[in-house]
């Protein structure tokens, strides 16, 4: 058994693996000078232990159909524990540790995969939060659902990045509708798993440390939806 | 602004999350599914395989994929040395590599200003 979870090398052709890591390096660069407002003595260590913790838990290929199985991508959970901003910052790690350490994940493809990944599926996740943040700051209830939808639709708007990178530059010639239907629909039952983690970790540290997790933490909103900060919030 | 005892919680509520991130890729990890994901899945239609999940016959995405530049690597495949059933000890090595590069990087670039939205 071979254990991968991300895309190889050679699926896109240079052009385009090459555009989206220059989208990746400038997403990335804009996170980082981001992030720094979002950590501070407590939350940079709950930011690397997230981290860690998203890198363990995507090792646990769970089975979606016969044959087919779905890992965790992350997106909502670093979204609602630590923000868009540092949370993207995680993602990227995560797969940079991948490819690097364990050949899991192209070289080349790196900046494919953060793209769909770490900014798409981050950010994604974040706007699903942030638009039911009353629900999720209402009860534990409404939290647990929020997580829920949150994962299941990072999960298949970053499995759309896939999409489209390979409708632009796609090796092989398979047929994008092909592609786009298969990528929906497993990606919408992987989507099933990843909202039951999402809603258990993030349940599981509200029950404990609410004041660890982002999205219940500041009163008001800390950014609008251009990602810009939102004037009179605090600090 | 926090108190010893607050650091105290803080501490173990962190321990307790490290390890419980290194019990999933130590332990949990061993009942993972060895069958290909989402992505792996629509790149491998079409495409009629060996019993080790590689391509041999028929047309697919994957046909297309280059070996991985660091398949050599002594972690690579989430295993230690190629080894059989080393997927927990190659888990626990990348969650302590992922705390330390993380924790790192967010620890260096932490605001130094006292925040006040306590």
């Amino acid at each position: 058994m071979v254990l991968a979870m991300h895309m190889s090398d050679g699926l896109v052709n240079p052009p385009t693996a090459l555009a989206f890591g220059a989208i990746a390096v400038i997403g990335l660069a804009v996170a980082s000078s981001r992030a720094r407002r979002d950590l501070d003595d407590r939350t940079a260590p709950m930011a690397g232990l997230v981290t860690a913790f998203v890198f363990a838990v995507q090792m646990i290929n769970f089975p979606i159909l016969p044959g087919a199985s779905g890992h965790l991508l992350g997106g909502a959970i670093v979204a609602m524990l630590v923000g868009p901003w540092v949370g993207s910052m995680c993602i990227a790690i995560v797969l940079v540790v991948q490819a690097l350490l364990f050949a899991d994940g192209g070289l080349t493809a790196l900046g494919t995969s953060i793209v769909n990944m770490a900014l798409v599926g981050v950010f994604v996740g974040y706007a699903v939060a942030f638009a039911l943040r009353g629900l999720a700051r209402r009860s534990r209830r409404g939290l647990i659902i929020t997580a829920f939808v949150a994962g299941l639709v990072n999960v298949v708007v970053a499995s759309l990045g896939f999409v489209l990178q390979y409708a632009i530059g796609g090796a092989g010639g398979a047929d994008i509708g092909t592609v786009l239907t298969l990528m929906v629909g497993l990606h919408t039952l992987i989507g099933i798993g990843e909202g039951i983690i999402t809603a258990a970790t993030v349940g599981a540290i509200a029950a404990s440390r609410p004041d660890l997790v982002y999205l219940l933490r500041r009163p008001g909103p800390p950014l609008d939806v251009r990602g810009r900060a939102v004037s009179g919030s605090t600090s | 602004m926090t108190s010893p005892t607050r650091d105290r919680r803080a501490t173990g509520f962190f321990a307790g999350f490290l390890l419980v991130a290194l019990l999933i890729a130590g332990g949990l990890s061993y009942l993972a599914s060895g069958d290909p994901d989402g992505l792996d899945t629509v790149t491998l239609t079409g495409c009629e395989l060996s019993a080790d999940g590689e391509p041999v016959a028929g047309t697919c995405i994957a046909q297309n994929a280059g070996d991985h530049a660091l398949a050599d690597s002594p972690f690579a495949d989430y295993a230690v040395g190629g080894g059989e059933g080393t997927v927990g000890l190659a888990g626990i090595v990348g969650v302590v590599v992922t705390l330390i590069v993380a924790g790192g990087i967010f620890w260096l670039l932490r605001s130094r200003r006292p925040t006040d939205e306590q």
